[in-house]
């Protein structure tokens, strides 16, 4: 199970934190430092794996993280996870959000952080992941903010309408279209290793 | 500040004026979002140039108030409502709280469109928890959502289902989302799933009776509803493999088709098929064919498949092949695929990507007990690992070390897991690796010295940190020793010599739980260093009691140690100066033991007395209920006293006079007191009262004991298998030599490392040949000969885990009572040999009279009550020794119901006189003998009646004649009443036969032991008369008594006196069950019920006055708790559970 979510950025500030587990808020706070911390100490041609401080909960835990420009995204995960696994999750996340935002910066996350939270609940749900294919979820994502973005212009219609819209199902997505750019350049990313 | 950032922010208004960052997919907002997008963005810009915490804090504490007033501003849209909740969102994730936007969170994912719900439940979801009271007004919206016919909002509603959903909840949701399961749209079918799993994590019982669902899911046509009901199974088949075996066949059809490329082509991940979901299906194949060789053979051919398929050298394929590696070590083993595991782990090993190396040196690690070769085979690997800049790898490799290591290499290994503990700061790495060290050291060292001085870096380095069962091991070792006498000596003597050298050195900091050590160790053994005159000891432990740096929880062990030590020196100048210099000391504990100290000084023989040497391991018997203190209430009570009563009762009794109504229903509820069983022994099952009465304190106290002294619950590791230096000195004299060569070498290299470069390389084959020697003293004792080591590691495993898990608990004692502990641990060390002299009662006398009257209220009372009370209910469990005891000791008798071996020789004389057929039914002792004259001999039995003690008296003439006017008298007795008449007469007793007289007895005053005596008279040629007596507990009197768990409860809220105790349970009877049915078959108390780890058990002193107890184990003792109507009673039973414990 993936106990946490942070991002942070080079010095320390917190730009995403989602936990799937019940942590109180002081002790959120302290894992958002702790981990920092760890992380930030690592140079860059070591492992990308931590074995997990005392806070979040001891050996059978383990810190999976990347270090993006000035982002590092950081994944607490139990024992059940695959390291390498979580590992590649972290790239599609990241992969996906450039998709979602065309080029990704850090602003984006600040500015847009219940985007953000809205792709990750597509991925990983409940502390489990959920979806790792990347078109599909950016079109979840697109569908739904199609709808929403025809409801809210649909705000001053009629009621009739609105609920006509509101009824309306999402368009079938053929699963198998085969869009072919899996190797997107991603800016700011480093290739994989 | 970021660079980026900062670049990123000089754009910034650019950025907001023209097009939001990021508005691509669902960017478009009207002027609002503009607008209340900068102000967000002001905020950032604003915190971004703060240079402080502080100023940061007050920009947020402004951005939060101004928030406050719009969220409540009755005018606000829920447009601009929902931008307050990104903001929101923005401030809690600084750490900030936002309490008050939580109710408008709610109301926003009630009533907005699709956009504002949204962030209404993204703001639900991330500031509320599964117990917020709030969440109860989210059902109804969630219940809403998932009927309605927009798939958006039904996705949103099971996503906030599977985030954070009351439990008691589920019931109203769950048919809706077994509906969802039918649902046309595959990413429905699956975040129901998805929502179903999670119920299944937090109330398994709720959704039992869907499974069949489940495997409906699991055959869904569509791959991603398959994949996520595998969470399901994967944490359904951890919990009982055995029950889903018939399910591996199809876990392996999917696999294969996984594998051979079957999925629809989109989802594959580089071009691998669908990986994670490999991943998946591979973890819970592991978990199905662990030791079922039936079911392993299924999945052979899909394993070596997977293992074939996945050679594309990608990321994601290692973590496959590292997924089936563990399988194939997992699962009942088979050869080929193990010879093809190992390899895959070879290339783990010697890649040369970190990630990579990590995870080859993990599957190491696991692999390495099954097949200790493939260590041998990588040894140069390994050795190469252990210098690795990445302390990571270096942890890793250590551990790999750890399982490896056997009485010959040792000494090796331990040297480099201490280099990295000195290197290391995390706190977390120093508790772990100090623990393994202190394991390894035990079982495994070679020779005195090099244990002592292993054990002292364990304890400089890791300090204060470690867990607390390492140096209360230690202590343990030294005190208990093994078998050798000598070998004891010589460890103790050069312990105590090791210590003086350390203490000798000025200016030297050492954790306290290192002096506490080095002073127990003085106090005890420092006489056996003869040589050494105490004077000096004394000096230096003067010297220590005078820094700043020492606590005063060491202080209390420094003064142990100079109290012992001055016990065996006749005269002591620093033992004068030090009680001169305390005795005025600010610190109460101080002054306490100097005062202590100086009192013992003046009567050395009685401090001689106290304070025996050697004796730390010697049990001492315990009477916690404090039975001899009973005269004294007594006496206080017929003063005029008010009874005393414990803490919670008061409370009790302050809230019901504070509370008029009361409309709770007082429900039992055991089954919540073990969910919540946080503190041990000190939680009232009704979960009402939370204070800390003194009852409780002592049961901390005595828990508090045996953590850091006694030591009993600690399995002694010290074995045969362990320290045996002569026996294993004829295989191991070989390397030693060798060993200690190349760990001289070793320190050289290390000395060597900042050498230039260019030495390097022409040193190059040097090193190689250093890295072999290291390589031949660390893999030595590997491989196929010699692999004994590596079984016995298996059991330590387990152990090290009981180990922490008792460690947790301890602390988590330690952090509820804080106060209470670290009054406790201040008297910790004294608490083997604290001298009671006639003072010192004088003053337990001061505080237990004055202890009704603190009852009242006074919170300072009280806490001075409370930090007073454990060391003195120490004291006085100590009373052995005091004069007080008298008592205590001539309760030990009690009569159980055995042959005495007199009776025997009666037998032989005369038939044994038997009872009348209806008692023989009943429950009775043995028939035994009171007392015999030439003439006539007087037997015994006790029947347990019902509703009363019976006694009955058989008189047996021996006489040839017969036996005139034989007189049975019972004397009056101030605790007994018997009923009906204290005589029984018999005119006549023919010869050779048997007359027998009965007697009800009631108890009349409760008393643990007591005795009736009588006497015989009779006339024969002359009037003899003949004294005996009848001894009588008060398990006589006890029956049990029989109710329904419902009554239980009942009885126990109306009853008010309580006595808590925590007593060990012995290794016989390591479970609840177990130690009941002892018991029950010995006090006679009857089990209501058990459920999990507590239980509770009903008995009455006769004729009518109930004693209810509630049980509880954790790990080892046993907690009980009684309650009672009579006062007295609670103590009398605690008293013989001890001893029927103790027995068993």
């Amino acid at each position: 199970m993936i106990k946490a979510i942070l991002i942070f950025n080079n010095h320390g500030k917190p730009r995403l934190s989602k936990f799937y587990q019940r942590y109180s808020e002081d002790t959120q706070q302290q894992i958002i430092r702790e981990t920092f911390h760890l992380v930030s100490k690592r140079d860059e041609n070591v492992c990308n794996f931590l074995e997990g401080g005392l806070l979040i909960g001891g050996s059978d835990n383990k810190l999976i993280y990347r270090h993006y420009a000035t982002l590092y995204f950081v994944f607490c995960v139990d024992s059940s996870e695959s390291e390498l696994g979580i590992l590649d999750l972290i790239q599609v996340f990241v992969e996906t959000l450039d998709k979602c935002f065309e080029n990704v910066c850090e602003l984006d996350l600040i500015f847009h952080v219940d985007k953000v939270h809205n792709i990750l609940a597509e991925m990983v749900m409940g502390g489990m992941v959920l979806e790792t294919n990347m078109n599909e979820i950016v079109t979840q994502i697109d569908a739904q903010n199609k709808l929403e973005k025809s409801e809210a212009g649909l705000a001053g219609a009629p009621a009739r309408a609105v609920s006509a819209v509101k009824n309306m199902n999402l368009p079938e997505i053929p699963r198998n279209i085969n869009i072919g750019d899996i190797s997107i350049k991603v800016p700011n990313l480093p290739t994989f290793k | 500040m970021s660079d980026v950032v900062e670049r990123t922010l000089g754009v910034l208004p650019a950025l907001l004026g023209q097009h939001e960052p990021g508005a691509g997919p669902g960017g478009a907002g009207g002027p609002h979002r503009l607008s209340a997008s900068s102000r967000l963005g002001s905020l950032i810009r604003n915190i971004t140039a703060l240079t402080s915490k502080h100023e940061e804090e007050k920009l947020i504490q402004q951005e939060i108030t101004s928030l406050k007033a719009m969220v409540s501003a009755p005018t606000t849209s829920l447009r601009l409502m929902k931008e307050c909740m990104v903001r929101l969102i923005y401030c809690e994730m600084l750490g900030y709280e936002s309490s008050f936007g939580y109710i408008h969170a709610i109301k926003l994912a009630q009533q907005g469109n699709l956009l504002e719900k949204r962030v209404g439940y993204l703001a639900v979801s991330l500031f509320l928890h599964e117990n917020h009271e709030l969440l109860l007004l989210l059902v109804n919206t969630v219940v809403k959502d998932l009927q309605s016919t927009n798939l958006v909002e039904v996705s949103m509603a099971l996503t906030i289902v599977s985030q954070i959903f009351p439990r008691e909840m589920i019931p109203a949701v769950l048919p809706l989302i077994e509906d969802k399961l039918q649902h046309s749209k595959e990413i429905i079918r699956r975040k129901a799933v998805q929502a179903l799993y999670k119920f299944y994590l937090i109330a398994p019982n709720q959704v039992q009776h869907i499974h069949d669902k489940f495997r409906k899911a699991l055959c869904d046509r569509d791959v991603g509803v398959m994949a996520a009901s595998l969470h399901i199974y994967l944490e359904m088949i951890k919990e009982n493999s055995s029950g889903y075996k018939d399910l591996t066949e199809s876990f392996v059809i999917i696999l294969k088709q996984v594998v051979g490329g079957k999925l629809p082509i989109d989802f594959n991940y580089h071009s691998v098929p669908a990986p994670w979901l490999q991943i998946q299906l591979l973890r819970i194949l592991g978990l199905l064919g662990k030791d079922d060789p039936r079911t392993s053979e299924l999945m052979y051919d899909v394993l070596e498949e997977s293992l074939r398929r996945a050679e594309i050298n990608h990321n994601i394929t290692y973590a496959i092949l590292f997924e089936c590696v563990q399988t194939i070590y997992t699962i009942y083993p088979k050869s080929e695929l193990l010879e093809k595991a190992a390899k895959c782990i070879g290339k783990f090993v010697l890649s040369p990507q970190i990630n990579l190396k990590y995870l080859g040196l993990k599957a190491l690690t696991c692999v390495i007990q099954q097949d200790p070769n493939l260590a041998l085979e990588h040894q140069m690997t390994i050795i190469e690992c252990l210098d690795h800049p990445d302390p990571i790898i270096k942890r890793e490799t250590l551990e790999i070390l750890y399982r490896i290591t056997n009485g010959h290499n040792v000494v090796v290994i331990v040297q480099k897991m201490l280099d990295y503990l000195k290197e290391t700061k995390e706190e977390y790495a120093i508790i772990t690796l100090a623990g393994k060290i202190a394991e390894l050291a035990e079982k495994y060292a070679p020779n005195n010295e090099w244990f002592i001085q292993t054990m002292n870096a364990v304890f400089s380095v890791g300090g204060d940190v470690l867990y607390p069962d390492i140096p209360n091991n230690f202590l343990r070792l030294l005190a208990e020793g093994f078998d050798d006498g000598k070998e004891d000596k010589q460890l103790r003597t050069y312990a105590v010599r090791s210590y003086l050298a350390l203490l000798e050195e000025e200016n030297v900091f050492y954790p306290q739980k290192f002096l506490q050590v080095m002073s127990w160790v003085l106090g005890e053994y420092s006489s056996l260093a003869t040589d050494v005159d105490p004077e000096t000891i004394l000096t230096r432990l003067h010297n220590l009691l005078k820094k700043t740096f020492v606590t005063s929880e060491t202080k209390a062990w420094i003064m142990a140690a100079v109290t012992k030590i001055a016990s065996r020196a006749s005269f002591s100048k620093t033992v004068d100066k030090l009680i001169q210099e305390f005795s005025s000391s600010l610190d109460t504990c101080m002054r306490q033991h100097t005062f202590e100290l100086k009192h013992l000084c003046e009567d050395k023989v009685l401090m001689k007395g106290l304070l025996p040497f050697d004796a730390s391991c010697n049990d001492m018997v315990v009477d916690a209920s404090l039975s001899f203190l009973d005269e004294f209430v007594a006496e206080g009570l017929g003063q005029g006293a008010a009874p005393y009563k414990p803490h919670h009762q008061r409370q009790e009794e302050k809230l019901s006079q504070e509370k008029a109504l009361n409309f709770e229903p007082y429900g039992l509820s055991f089954a919540s007191s073990v969910s919540s069983s946080g503190i041990a022994g000190r939680q009232s099952p009704t979960g009402l009262s939370f204070g800390s009465d003194t009852s409780g304190n002592s049961t901390e106290m005595g828990h508090k004991e045996t953590n850091t002294l006694k030591l009993e619950g600690v399995r002694k590791l010290w074995g045969k298998e362990g320290y045996l230096p002569k026996k294993e000195s004829k295989v191991g004299k070989e390397d030693e030599p060798q060993t200690v060569s190349c760990s001289s070498l070793l320190a050289r290299r290390v000395a060597e490392t900042p050498v230039s470069k260019s030495d390097q390389v022409s040193s190059l084959s040097e090193e190689e040949k250093e890295k072999q020697q290291l390589a031949s003293t660390l893999f030595v004792g590997l491989g196929s000969n010699a692999n004994v080591s590596l079984m016995g590691k298996v059991d330590l495993s387990t152990q090290k885990f009981k180990r922490k898990s008792k460690v947790d608990k301890a602390q988590s004692n330690e952090e509820a009572l804080n106060m209470q502990n670290s009054a406790a641990s201040d008297f910790g060390p004294l608490v083997d040999t604290v001298p009671i002299t006639k003072e010192d009662c004088d003053g337990d006398k001061h505080t237990t009279l004055r202890k009704p009257s603190l009852c009242s209220s006074d919170t300072v009372g009280e806490t001075l009550q409370s930090v007073k009370k454990p060391g003195l209910d120490d004291k006085l469990s100590d009373s052995r020794l005091s004069p007080l005891s008298l008592f205590a000791d001539s309760n030990i008798e009690i009569l159980q119901p055995s042959p005495s071996s007199q009776c025997e020789n009666a037998n032989k004389t005369v038939l044994l006189p038997s009872l009348a057929e209806e008692l023989e039914e009943l429950p009775h002792s043995e028939v035994a003998e009171l007392c015999q004259s030439d003439a006539l001999a007087l037997y015994l039995c006790k029947v347990w009646k019902d509703d009363s003690l019976l006694l009955v008296v058989f008189v047996s003439n021996k006489n040839p004649s017969a036996l005139n006017a034989v007189n049975v008298v019972f004397e009056k007795e101030q605790h007994f009443q018997i009923l009906e008449s204290p005589a029984c007469q018999f005119p006549v007793i023919e010869a050779q036969s048997v007359g027998h007289c009965q007697k009800c007895v009631r108890m009349d005053k409760l008393c643990t032991q007591g005795v009736i005596s009588g006497f015989v008279n009779y006339q024969s040629e002359m009037e003899t008369h003949l004294e005996f007596s009848i001894p009588l507990s008060l398990l006589d009197f006890i029956r049990p008594m029989k109710m329904t768990t419902e009554d239980f409860g009942k009885l126990w809220l109306s009853l008010s006196n309580d006595v808590k105790q925590n007593i060990k349970m012995p290794s016989s009877q390591d479970s609840i069950s177990a130690a009941l049915s002892v018991l029950h078959q010995k006090l006679k108390l009857h089990i209501v019920d058990i459920i999990g780890n507590e239980g509770i058990l009903a008995c009455q002193l006769l004729p009518s006055v109930p004693c209810l107890l509630h049980c509880r184990t954790h790990s080892g003792m046993l907690a009980l708790w009684f309650r009672s109507p009579c006062s007295a009673l609670p103590d009398g039973l605690l008293y013989q559970c001890q001893k029927v414990m103790e027995e068993s």
